[in-house]
C-alpha cells in the first residue's frame, strides 16, 4: 500500500484532497494492485453484509421505516432554513452556542478561536465526517492545538500518519498484525509483548487514551442528528470514547452539516432503528448520548454548535444531485458495492468514500478538477447501494446525472477515464463487459432524453461539432446477447 | 451579510422563498409513517420483559433475572470484589443492605472528578426506561443514575431494570422521555469492530455491564 500524503486544508476552505488528488482510476489502479489490501476488505466487507442482511430480515417494516427516513429528510431538506432557525432558537434557549460557518475554514476558525480561548493546547476528539471533511486536525495542528483522535480506528489512522478508508472503520485497510506493528512503534503504553489479537490491540489503545479524556478541556464531536423542535444532538457510537469526549471536557464544540437536521424528537423513532442495522449491523449500537445545550451539574459548562454549509446549498440546488443530503453515513453503500471492495476507500480522494462519496464530495467540491470529475464514474451502476440505503438514496439515478454534468464540466476527461478505470478495475473477462457497460451508460448519460448526442468530448468533437451522432444503444451487444441467449433457454 | 444570512439566503435560492410555518407543520404531519410503531404486543408483559432480557444478554451483557425482595443479596453477589462502589442520590437504601462488609460506599458529593471516578471499581444504578426490541437501557439522569460521568468513568455498571420500565419498542421509549434532559442509550458493554470488523467487548465504557431484571 502506497502511503498517501497527509490531506491539507484547501486553501479555498472548502474540503481537502488526499493524494495529490490524481483522478479515481489511477489511484483505483494502484490499489487494486495491493493484494493485502484486497484481502483485508473483502474479508471485512463480506462479514459486515450477512451480519446487516440478517438484522434488517427481523423487522418486517422495514421498507416503510426506510420509506419514512426518505420522507422526512426530504422534507426536512425542502424546508431548510426554517428547520435550522428553529434548531437554532432550541439550543439557544437550552444554553447552548450557534455559530453559522459558510465553509471549511470558517468552521476552523470558530473552533480554533474558542480553543484558545480557553487556553487549550489539544482537545479529544470523537469520530466525525464532518471535522474530517473540513480538515479541521491539520487547521488545529498550524495553530498550535493538537487533536487527539479517540475512535479507535481513527487513532489507528491518525497514528500511522495515513487517511481514513471507510466511513465507519476508517482503518478498514489494515488487518490486524499491520495494527499490531504501529502500536509497537507508537504508543508507549504498549507492553513489550502485545500480540495481535483484537482484544490486546484495543486494551493497549484504551490504556493510551485513558489519560487524555480524563485531564482533557475541551472536545469535539460531529452529530449524527440535530433535532429542531428539542435542540438535542445525537452521537451513535460503540467505544464510550464519544461519551468520554461529550461528557468529560468543560468545553464542547461540535459541528454539524446543516444537512443532519431532523425536526421532531420522534424521528428519531425512525432513525434509531435504520442506523445500527444498517451500519454495524446491531439492533442498537452499544452507546448513543443525546443532549440539549447544556445540563446543570452534569457535562461540559459550555457548549458550541457550529452549522457547516461548506457546499451543501450548492448540493441542494441541484434537483437530483441533492438527494446525497439525505446520507446518514451509515456506510451500507461501501460494503455492498463491488468498485469500492476492488479499489479500496483512499482512491476517491476524499473522506466519503465507495458509492456515496462518488456522488457527494463532487457535489460539495463542484467538479471543476479532473479528479472529481472521474468520481461519478467510479461505479458500474450495479445498484446494489440504492438496495441497502437506509434512506433510499437513489446513487445510480445521481450517478449518471453527475456524469453528464462531469461532461459538461470536464470535456477531455471523462471518456478517457472510464475506459481507463475498467481497466484497472476489473480482470478480464469481466473487464470487457464492465467497460462495455460503463461507455454505454456513460453515452445515454451524454445523450439524455434526446437519444442523440449533441456534443462528443474531443477528439470526436470535431465531428459532432458539425453532425449530430447517434446515441450508443442503451444496452450493448454483450448485454443484449447475454439477455436474449438467457431468455430462449 | 453575516454567514448565518449567506447560508439562509443559498438555501431559499435552491428551494424558493420560505414556506408558512402553519404549512410546514401540516407537510410534516402528512409524511407517510406506514411503519408499525409496535412490533410487540405491549398488553405481554411478561414476554416483553423476557424479550428486554434476551436481547440485552445477545450483547453480552450479564442478564439475571430476580425477583424483588432477593434484589439486595444479588447486589451483592454481583459486585463481590469490588472495594468502592459509588452509588448516587435516590438508589434505595435496601438495595445495598446486604453489601459486603468489605465493600465501601462512596457518594458523588463534593462532584468526584474524573481521576477520582477512575479510582472507583463500580457504580450500582436504576434506569430510566428500557427497550425490550433492541435490549437497551435509557439513562435519563435522573434520581439513583446519577450524573453522565459516574456510569461512564468505572469499569462496571450494575444497573436494576424493573419490569415497568420495558417498553416494548424504540417508539414508546422515546414518548416516555424528557427531551430537555441529558440521556445515554446503552446496549451492552462498550464495544468495537474497528480491526477486522470483529467485535471486542470493552473499549472505553465500562467493561462490564451486569443487568438485574426485577420483576
Ligand atoms: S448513501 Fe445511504 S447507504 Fe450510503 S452511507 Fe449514506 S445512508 Fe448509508
Amino acid at each position: 500500500m502506497t502511503t498517501p500524503a497527509g490531506a491539507t486544508p484547501a486553501p479555498n476552505g472548502s474540503m481537502p484532497t488526499y493524494l495529490g488528488m490524481p483522478s479515481f482510476p489511477s489511484a483505483a489502479r494502484t490499489a487494486v494492485a495491493d493484494s493485502q489490501l484486497r484481502r483485508n476488505l473483502t474479508h471485512a466487507t463480506t462479514a459486515i453484509r450477512a451480519k446487516r442482511a440478517n438484522v434488517v430480515r427481523e423487522l418486517d417494516d422495514w421498507e416503510e421505516l426506510r420509506q419514512a427516513g426518505k420522507a422526512i429528510k426530504e422534507h426536512t431538506l425542502a424546508n431548510l432554513d426554517t428547520y435550522l432557525l428553529r434548531l437554532e432558537e432550541s439550543v439557544t434557549s437550552a444554553g447552548g452556542h450557534v455559530h453559522w460557518a459558510r465553509d471549511a475554514a470558517e468552521a476552523n476558525a470558530i473552533a480554533i478561536d474558542l480553543i484558545k480561548r480557553k487556553n487549550a493546547d489539544k482537545a479529544v476528539k470523537s469520530k466525525s465526517m464532518t471535522t474530517q471533511e473540513a480538515g479541521l486536525n491539520e487547521a488545529l495542528a498550524q495553530n498550535g492545538i493538537q487533536a487527539i483522535e479517540t475512535d479507535l480506528a481513527e487513532l489507528i489512522v491518525q497514528l500511522g500518519d495515513d487517511l481514513p478508508s471507510h466511513i465507519l472503520v476508517p482503518a478498514i485497510h489494515k488487518n490486524r498484525a499491520e495494527i499490531g506493528d504501529l502500536f509497537r512503534r507508537t504508543i508507549s503504553e504498549a507492553p513489550g509483548d502485545l500480540a495481535d489479537d483484537p482484544p490486546s490491540l484495543t486494551a493497549t489503545a484504551r490504556a493510551h487514551l485513558r489519560g487524555e479524556f480524563l485531564d482533557a478541556k475541551v472536545g469535539i464531536s460531529g452529530a449524527n442528528f440535530a433535532v429542531a423542535d428539542t435542540g438535542s444532538l445525537v452521537v451513535v457510537e460503540s467505544e464510550g470514547n464519544g461519551r468520554m469526549c461529550l461528557t468529560l471536557p468543560d468545553t464542547l464544540i461540535s459541528f454539524v452539516g446543516i444537512e443532519k437536521i431532523i425536526p421532531s424528537w420522534r424521528d428519531l423513532e425512525v432513525f434509531l432503528a435504520l442506523l445500527p442495522r444498517s451500519s454495524t449491523a446491531e439492533r442498537m449500537n452499544p452507546y448513543t448520548t443525546i443532549w440539549s445545550g447544556v445540563a446543570n451539574a452534569d457535562g461540559p459548562r459550555e457548549f458550541h454548535l457550529i452549522l457547516l454549509d461548506n457546499g451543501r446549498t450548492a448540493t441542494l440546488a441541484d434537483e437530483t444531485g441533492r438527494q446525497a443530503l439525505r446520507c446518514i453515513r451509515c456506510s451500507a453503500c461501501l460494503n455492498v458495492c463491488p468498485v469500492y471492495e476492488r479499489a479500496g476507500g483512499h482512491a476517491y480522494g476524499s473522506p466519503y468514500p465507495g458509492p456515496i462519496g462518488a456522488i457527494l464530495s463532487p457535489q460539495l467540491r463542484g467538479m471543476t478538477s479532473p479528479a472529481d470529475a472521474s468520481l461519478p464514474f467510479a461505479s458500474s451502476l450495479c445498484g446494489a447501494c440504492y438496495e441497502v440505503c437506509p434512506v433510499a438514496i437513489n446513487i445510480p439515478e445521481a450517478l449518471v446525472h453527475l456524469r453528464a454534468r462531469a461532461v459538461q464540466s470536464q470535456p477531455h476527461y471523462p471518456e478517457r477515464i472510464f475506459f481507463s478505470l475498467a481497466a484497472s478495475i476489473l480482470s478480464s473477462p469481466g473487464r470487457m463487459a464492465f467497460a462495455q457497460r460503463l461507455g454505454s451508460l456513460a453515452g445515454s448519460a451524454v445523450a439524455r432524453r434526446k437519444g442523440r448526442i449533441r456534443r462528443l468530448p474531443p477528439p470526436l468533437s470535431a465531428w459532432t461539432d458539425t453532425r449530430d451522432a447517434p446515441a450508443p444503444p442503451p444496452e450493448s451487444f454483450r448485454a443484449w446477447w447475454s439477455r436474449t441467449r438467457g431468455g430462449a433457454r | 451579510m453575516t454567514a448565518r444570512e449567506e447560508i439562509l439566503a443559498r438555501i431559499r435560492a435552491a428551494n424558493g422563498p420560505a414556506r408558512e410555518p402553519t404549512e410546514i407543520d401540516a407537510a410534516y404531519a402528512a409524511i407517510p409513517r406506514d411503519y408499525r410503531r409496535a412490533h410487540h404486543d405491549s398488553e405481554q408483559r411478561d414476554d416483553i420483559v423476557a424479550l428486554f432480557a434476551e436481547r440485552a444478554a445477545d450483547y453480552r451483557a450479564t442478564v439475571e433475572p430476580v425477583p424483588e425482595a432477593d434484589l439486595p443479596a444479588a447486589i451483592a453477589r454481583a459486585v463481590t470484589g469490588k472495594a468502592r462502589l459509588i452509588v448516587p442520590d435516590g438508589v434505595p437504601e435496601a438495595w445495598l443492605a446486604e453489601l459486603p462488609s468489605a465493600t465501601t460506599i462512596v457518594r458523588d458529593e463534593p462532584p468526584l472528578s474524573a481521576r477520582e471516578l477512575d479510582a472507583i471499581d463500580g457504580v450500582v444504578t436504576g434506569c430510566a426506561v428500557a427497550i425490550a426490541e433492541t435490549g437497551t437501557i435509557i439513562l435519563d439522569h435522573g434520581p439513583a443514575q446519577g450524573r453522565r460521568a459516574l456510569t461512564l468513568v468505572p469499569d462496571f455498571h450494575l444497573v436494576v431494570v424493573r419490569a415497568d420500565h420495558v417498553a416494548p419498542d424504540i417508539a414508546d421509549a422515546l414518548a416516555r422521555l424528557d427531551p430537555s434532559r441529558p440521556h445515554t442509550l446503552i446496549s451492552g458493554p462498550s464495544a468495537t469492530s474497528d480491526i477486522e470488523l470483529i467485535r471486542v467487548e470493552g473499549v472505553h465504557g465500562p467493561r462490564n455491564l451486569h443487568i438485574l431484571v426485577s420483576g
